[in-house]
């Protein structure tokens, strides 16, 4: 469309403004944690929680809550991008790094280039792999130093702060490989297929 | 897959719902037809080159002429305060969409609808119940509705003229915070009890909308399940605090 049109009077009200390089187009800073999610919250119970990784038709790994803790812990600090404009800066996460992930079910390198996660409340979420490896995505069990809350995915999420945050799933409990790109939940719902929120890939055909 | 444009909308007319919620009609040059609970984005242009974009649930049924947003004024929210302090008629933004295919609902489905409102959580309820008015009555819906006072109740005149009309729509409404002398209908929060006298039962396999602020839904979600809804059942659409 040609130049879009001005509205008188509209102006800026934002008191904290970020940096640029730390704001992608179109988003805004909040301070607060919104919660987005499709259905209700769920609640598993940490001694019935499990987390599996699945190759094929196969589960190459599983672990039970007390399992996944021994696994070794990361850090991560980054800024969340919310589809829905919110952004929020400087979040502390701790969890198990993909990488690490990759090592404890002994894979030198990752078998395929795509991840399905599913959860709990039939979400799924699709990721390209190479947005997972070299320390950028983990399973996360803490934020800023507690554990997560259930309206926050708790007990564990995936966190990908490359991509828009509905890829960072909730409540996620498997992860598993694909050979070739599919559509999650969102993705088949109108969302874009990969969401860099740099390039405000926000829907279908951004 | 074609991308969702930028595309002009005039304001064709503003109405005044409550005291602190309007109505923006809105005609849309190209708009390619919505389905009801879906949402649009909107960019607003300031004068220094500025630009904010926000979502906002759209209120009118796909049979309109006009695209219909709803609009409540949050203290401090940027565009919002600009949509209902300073917009006229006359004027134009952009605005792309429809948005969302998870939180809707058409008259294609033959459970009893059961709609759970907060506040302006209405608002995409809302263009599901005008759309089951307009097309079909068949199916029978509940609309539970929670507002602090009379007075903050969205559609008050149009729900109570659609529910007159229609002996399949049951409108329930409490009143949380503020009743007028007589009020003879619920004066609290919603809660399990409430949810358990009002709502169709679980064996009758309601298909279940739940909109409003965060606290709000995540109250009225987890009591659901706890009186025995399939979670997968319960649609949930959260207005986080931040919105503005």
């Amino acid at each position: 469309m040609d130049e879009p049109p001005i509205s008188r009077g509209f102006r800026s009200r934002r008191q904290q403004q970020a940096p640029k390089n730390r704001l992608p187009p179109g988003q805004y800073v909040t301070t607060d944690f919104p919660v987005l999610s499709a259905g209700p919250t769920s609640h598993t119970r940490l001694e019935d929680w499990t987390f599996s990784i699945q190759l094929g038709g196969s589960l190459i790994g599983k672990w039970n809550w007390v399992d996944f803790e021994t696994l070794p812990q990361t850090t991560i600090k980054t800024d969340i991008h919310c589809v829905t404009k919110w952004s929020k800066l400087d979040t502390t996460w701790q969890g198990v790094t993909f990488d690490d992930l990759l090592k404890a079910v002994g894979l030198a390198e990752p078998p395929e280039p795509y991840i399905m996660a599913h959860c709990d409340g039939a979400y799924t979420t699709n990721i390209p792999v190479k947005d997972l490896v070299d320390g950028k995505g983990m399973i996360a069990t803490r934020y800023e130093g507690s554990p997560i809350p259930p309206v926050h995915g708790g007990p564990a999420r995936l966190l990908v702060p490359n991509l828009y945050f509905w890829k960072s799933a909730k409540w996620v409990r498997r992860l598993r490989f694909m050979e070739e790109d599919e559509p999650g939940f969102w993705e088949s719902l109108g969302y874009h297929i990969y969401g860099d929120p740099w390039k405000e890939q926000r829907y279908n055909g951004d | 897959m074609r991308r969702l444009e930028w595309q002009r909308a005039e304001v064709k007319k503003i109405a005044v719902e409550t005291y602190r919620v309007k109505s923006l009609l809105l005609q849309v040059a190209d708009w390619q037809g919505h389905l009801p609970g879906q949402h649009v984005d909107i960019r607003l242009t300031a004068e220094d080159g500025y630009q904010a974009q926000r979502s906002y649930s759209i209120a009118s049924p796909p049979e309109d002429e006009l695209l219909t947003l709803t609009v409540e004024r949050v203290e401090n929210g940027e565009v919002s305060l600009y949509l209902v302090d300073d917009l006229r008629p006359g004027d134009q933004f952009e605005l792309r969409g429809p948005i969302g295919g998870h939180f809707v609902w058409t008259t294609a489905t033959r459970r009893p609808l059961c709609l759970i409102a907060g506040g302006s959580g209405i608002v995409p309820l809302m263009s599901m119940l005008r759309h089951r008015d307009r097309r079909n009555r068949l199916v029978r819906a509940l609309l539970l509705y929670s507002s602090r006072s009379l007075e903050d109740v969205i559609y008050r005149e149009e729900l109570d003229q659609m529910a007159s009309r229609d002996p399949g729509l049951h409108v329930v409404n409490t009143l949380t915070r503020v009743q007028p002398a007589g009020w003879k209908g619920f004066r609290r929060r919603v809660d399990k009890e409430m949810l358990a006298e009002v709502c169709f039962p679980p064996d009758r396999n309601p298909a279940i909308f739940v909109c409003g602020s965060t606290t709000f839904v995540e109250t009225v979600s987890q009591n659901l399940v706890g009186l025995g809804y399939e979670p997968l059942t319960i649609k949930t659409e959260r207005f986080g605090p931040s919105g503005g």
